[in-house]
């Protein structure tokens, strides 16, 4: 267990020694903020009214803590595992004493908590300079939402190592992560809420683990929905990341039966 | 010598007949996921940036065919930085080929044609739903806009890589510009504050990308700093930001000092 620990603690020390890099995805993450609430704004503007049960308050909320949550929870994936499969590296991490996953996320803890501190709460502090936040009325709101981040991450933690573990199967998975990435980004809500959507897309989201990864910690961090809907949702987000875990399990056990490393 | 370059990545490509049309396809029906962002909006509203659906269709098209010609030819410069860490970057500088050339084809990724091919059939298609009634003078901007576009961006991804000799961490700085640019493009310029139009006109042109010669085509009123005739600026412009984009990568490449192998 404590072996865990080191590994996320250097993890943190690791990441946390780019600087120059995390200033610029700070910077970068800031401008497509901009770039995003205009757009939501502008929508907003022109219908005159609410939208999907968003105020433009509650809608510029919600850009900034969607720019603040892509980071921690990589929306645009990752490729370590894949690539590992494809070389098969994959082989020696097999041989460690301890399991694929709990290895992997022991990293991802660490490199989630620097990404929720180096890239998280920038954006949302130019959010406040720029147009301000929503705060939530109830004080409940803080712990649920907090606790809602973190199982967003460990959603989308999963939902990545899913993808990069059909590299047993598949060798390249690059096609297939852009195609996820694309989906995830569309049907998590982080392009637009969900509660905009025409109401057949809002249906096909909501089957999905997607909204767990974005709608869900949003709307319980920023208070647009009460402390009793953040529960259900936390509710869902942990039944998610059980299936998804036990998906992710299993293909780490067929892939380890079915694994050909050539070369040697 | 440009021919053989370039001949030989496309004849490779071609090659893994199954995995190139895997590639393009996953590439086309991207680009349709990444529209649905404005039919949503466009769902709740009648006009966005005072464009109709059809009219925004036209604008998002051209964007994305001028993004993904961009894209196609010199997209793979945003990993520059991976050559300089690496010392990769001394092989191709000994080689007797402008280093620009090289990099361009060495990455060529023509599974970004799926991109193009949805851009510019949306693109087609809006223009004619919209209505668009050409002169001679209308016709020929309509022809070129994609291929002027193209342009640009591709002049934005030269100066994005041609930062990365100082910048080298900091790669992910020139995407606000380069992907944030794209972004801006696509989408009707009057949705954006003051401040924001400014930037996105006359530091970054991406509004004189798709949006300008939109409302050339059309005949529609522009905003305020984007009046209709800032749609004929676009060649002029493209062809002042090579310029920079030239300057500034010759600077880089002098500054260039080797990650010592």
């Amino acid at each position: 267990m404590p072996a865990y620990g080191t590994l996320a603690a250097a993890t943190f020390r690791q990441y946390s020694t780019y600087r120059v890099a995390t200033a610029a995805g700070v910077f970068t993450n800031s401008v497509f903020g901009l770039i995003r609430v205009s757009i939501l704004l502008a929508a907003l503007d022109a219908s005159g009214q609410e939208i999907g049960g968003y105020t433009a308050l509650q809608a510029a909320t919600y850009v900034w803590l969607g720019q603040a949550l892509l980071a921690p929870i990589e929306a645009f994936g990752t490729r370590t595992i894949g690539e590992r499969v494809r070389t098969g590296e994959i082989a020696v991490d097999l041989l460690r004493p301890a399991p694929l996953l709990a290895v992997h996320l022991a990293q991802k803890v660490g490199r989630a908590g620097f990404l929720l501190l180096g890239r998280g709460l920038p954006p949302l502090l130019v959010g406040v300079l720029v147009t301000g936040l929503a705060l939530p009325e109830s004080p409940w709101s803080y712990p649920l939402g907090i606790l809602s981040v973190a199982l967003a991450i460990l959603v989308s933690f999963l939902a990545d190592a899913i993808v990069n573990l059909s590299a047993f199967w598949l060798v390249e998975m690059r096609g297939f992560q852009t195609l996820y990435m694309v989906v995830m980004n569309l049907l998590s809500g982080f392009l637009i809420p969900i509660t905009w959507f025409p109401s057949w897309l809002e249906s096909l989201a909501r089957i999905t683990p997607f909204p767990s990864m974005v709608q869900t910690p949003i709307d319980a961090l920023s208070g647009r929905i009460t402390p009793a809907e953040a529960l259900v949702g936390i509710g869902l987000q942990i039944l998610w990341a059980g299936i998804l875990a036990l998906v992710a399990q299993a293909m780490v056990r067929a892939g380890t039966r079915s694994l050909e490393v050539q070369g040697g | 010598m440009v021919r053989t370059l370039y001949g030989s990545r496309i004849r490779a490509q071609l090659s893994y007949r199954a995995s190139f049309a895997a590639d393009a396809g996953s590439q086309a029906l991207l680009s349709i996921i990444e529209f649905l962002e404005l039919w949503v909006i466009l769902g709740h509203v009648d006009t966005f940036g005072g464009l109709t659906l059809v009219q925004v269709m036209v604008v998002f098209g051209l964007a994305s065919a001028a993004f993904a010609i961009a894209d196609l030819a010199f997209g793979e410069i945003d990993g520059l930085s991976t050559y300089i860490r690496s010392g990769k970057l001394e092989t191709l500088l000994v080689r007797p080929v402008p280093l620009l050339l090289q990099i361009s084809s060495l990455d060529l990724s023509l599974r970004r044609l799926g991109r193009f091919v949805v851009g510019i059939a949306m693109y087609i298609t809006a223009l004619v739903l919209a209505g668009f009634d050409p002169t001679p003078a209308t016709m020929v901007l309509a022809i070129l806009a994609p291929v002027i576009g193209g342009g640009i961006f591709s002049a934005l991804f030269v100066m994005a890589g041609a930062l990365q000799f100082w910048l080298i961490d900091g790669r992910e700085f020139a995407n606000a510009f380069t992907y944030g640019g794209n972004y801006v493009a696509q989408n009707p310029a009057a949705v954006f504050a003051l401040p924001m139009r400014a930037l996105f006109t006359f530091v970054i042109p991406a509004s004189l990308v798709a949006y300008a010669p939109t409302l050339v085509l059309l005949d529609l009123p522009g905003p305020m700093l984007v009046p209709t005739w800032a749609g004929w600026l676009g060649l002029p412009v493209a062809l002042l930001a090579w310029m920079l984009a030239l300057l500034l990568w010759r600077a880089g490449v002098r500054r260039y000092t080797g990650a010592g192998g």
